[in-house]
């Protein structure tokens, strides 16, 4: 199915990835030919399968709750662009 | 000294621990490798002062056990060091200082080996030949305008050159195996679980896993034992014993029942390949091993299945850069949603948004089923050809890659035809094996060719076997002129 400029832009627009118009244009192209790509699937019936979501064969394995770190605000904060004190700094949100 | 750049990790470590020859030497050699290595672009970070440090410190010692003492190694960028900058190949986490240390990592450090530095991968390990770096690429020292392959380019890079006695990788498509396979060294991609995921940049999480890069099949057995283990801080981490791969090391393979896939035979496979492969079948019949023709038939459908569960799963991880908590924030946007945009916009490369567009679209709503549970429904029907399979050979024996390396910039332009790079290395992550590639001869131009054994599920011991057995055999020489010095 190919995919065309609006659904690009969709998708973009959920990735939350901000595109130039000429990146729109090569990515409708590309994101058609990956598609097709992937959609040799289609000739394969799976009606009886069942999906694979893990290869592992183990059940997760509960842990107490309880804290096991903490105290480690300024690590925390260490790597963000924008910061205080306290917080991580963004954009105004509130109008 | 320059001994040392024919010496494998297993003899470093036994010079170093019979005191022939210190930690210190050892890190100068390597220093030294690394900086007359520009040309090759293999390394994002250094960390000289350091490693020096470290290596005078471990030579003041005056007992030590571990499996990798003293020696000096550099890594993946994609293993968060701490307090050394891990960038994962991206513009995105291009200032990105991590706090805290990788499991994998650790057990190396632990095991008494000391970080030379960084190396350069396609950015967050999506591709296969580390163009997509924002570092820019990594060179194949087996020849100047050659891709290492990808995405453990400068992994593959700095071991053939010689800049690291050895090194780890992540694969989640064949980015260990395929960049050994163009280098002519050994790479191994263990069983998913065997080796912890916690403090990686993640990818695709169902499929990444750690493993070892190393000369030969002996130091892979080595590093793998020291790199893996269980860690309760990956929920996915098999709880077992560790394994002492290296010592139980065996050429005795009589009587293993080594399978042949006919799907495996690929249109316009190079004749080459095909040569080498029936070479591999020869080698393992003379050494008592018996040949069993098997079948795989959902092979084809592997590489389709892999580009939407892996995007999808990228999609999900790489929603975590926002440029909030850490790494590169636009200064654009008038409002917050603008700012993540602009950020992930500006921070991610073209691969990167290629996928994590593709990974969001299957996912949507409408498309869900079609795309994403059709595929993983699919995996299954991969890892059943394995189990099956399994039930009467002991191993699989492939070619690792349909070609040996390519030029630089020859494949950019088609995402599809980089994809197929990954052709015979991406079952075997859908379905969670261990898998190794070793060289195994040249093609025509002289360029190193790999070949691929599977066994099923923490078999590792039984390919390293075999694999130690068929190097005997191949006994595989590439020469390499240090062109870039």
């Amino acid at each position: 199915m190919p995919i065309d400029k609006n659904q690009v832009k969709k998708v973009a627009k959920l990735s939350r990835i901000s595109l130039d118009d000429d990146k729109i244009e090569s990515l409708t192209k590309d994101l058609t030919l990956i598609i097709n790509f992937v959609e040799q699937l289609n000739k394969l019936n799976t009606n009886e399968i069942n999906p694979l979501t893990s290869v592992v064969h183990k059940t997760l394995e509960p842990r107490n709750d309880v804290i096991n770190d903490g105290k480690i605000k300024n690590e925390i904060l260490k790597n963000s662009p924008s910061k205080n004190e306290d917080f991580f700094i963004v954009p105004k949100v509130i109008e | 000294m320059s001994d040392l750049n024919k010496s494998s990790l297993t003899n470093i470590v036994n010079l170093i621990k019979k005191k022939k020859i210190s930690s210190l030497e050892v890190t100068n050699h390597f220093i030294k490798n690394i900086e007359n290595s520009r040309k090759l672009n293999s390394f994002i970070t250094t960390c000289f002062e350091e490693a020096i440090k470290k290596a005078k410190e471990f030579d003041k010692k005056k007992n030590f056990n571990g499996l990798l003492a003293g020696v000096p190694l550099a890594v993946k960028d994609l293993f968060c060091t701490k307090n050394v900058k891990t960038t994962a190949g991206s513009k995105i986490l291009q200032n990105f200082i991590p706090t805290y240390e990788s499991s994998v990592t650790q057990n190396l450090w632990s095991e008494g080996a000391i970080l030379l530095g960084k190396l350069n991968c396609d950015e967050f390990a999506m591709g296969s030949s580390n163009e997509t770096s924002y570092f820019g690429n990594s060179i194949n020292p087996i020849g100047k305008n050659l891709v290492p392959g990808g995405s453990s380019g400068g992994s593959a890079s700095a071991l053939a050159a010689n800049l690291t006695p050895a090194t780890i990788g992540t694969d989640t498509g064949g980015s260990i195996r395929q960049p050994a396979s163009f280098t002519g060294t050994v790479g191994l991609k263990p069983t998913y679980g065997l080796c912890s995921r916690w403090g990686i940049v993640a990818f695709a999480s169902s499929l990444d896993q750690a493993g070892p890069m190393t000369k030969n099949v002996e130091d892979c057995a080595l590093l793998l034992e020291a790199m893996s283990g269980y860690d309760k801080k990956d929920s996915t981490s098999i709880n077992k014993k560790k394994e002492n791969y290296k010592s139980n090391l065996n050429t005795n393979i009589k009587g293993l029942k080594i399978g042949i896939p006919k799907e495996y035979r690929v249109e316009n496979m190079p004749k080459e390949i095909d040569k080498l492969w029936k070479h591999g079948v020869n080698i393992l019949k003379k050494s008592g091993a018996e040949i069993i023709d098997i079948t795989l038939p959902h092979t084809k459908y592997a590489l389709p299945t892999y580009y939407i569960v892996a995007p999808a799963e990228a999609s999900s991880n790489l929603a975590r850069y926002d440029g909030v908590k850490y790494g590169y924030r636009s200064k654009k946007g008038k409002n917050l949603i603008e700012m993540y945009e602009n950020t992930r916009g500006e921070g991610f490369g073209d691969e990167v948004k290629r996928r994590v567009l593709i990974g969001t679209y299957v996912l949507s709503s409408g498309y869900y089923d079609a795309y994403y549970l059709k595929a993983q429904k699919v995996r299954s029907l991969i890892k059943n050809d394995f189990d099956k399979s399994f039930k009467t050979v002991d191993a699989i024996l492939t070619p690792s890659t349909p070609s040996s390396a390519f030029k630089v910039g020859e494949k950019t332009n088609d995402p599809i035809s980089m994809y197929l790079n990954d052709i015979f290395t991406v079952p075997v992550n859908l379905a969670g094996l261990p898998a190794i590639s070793i060289p195994a001869g040249q093609d025509e131009k002289g360029y190193p060719l790999g070949l691929q054994l599977i066994s099923k599920a923490l078999d590792e011991q039984k390919i390293l076997n075999i694999a130690l057995q068929m190097e005997k055999v191949i006994s595989f020489k590439q020469s390499i002129n240090r062109w870039w010095e």
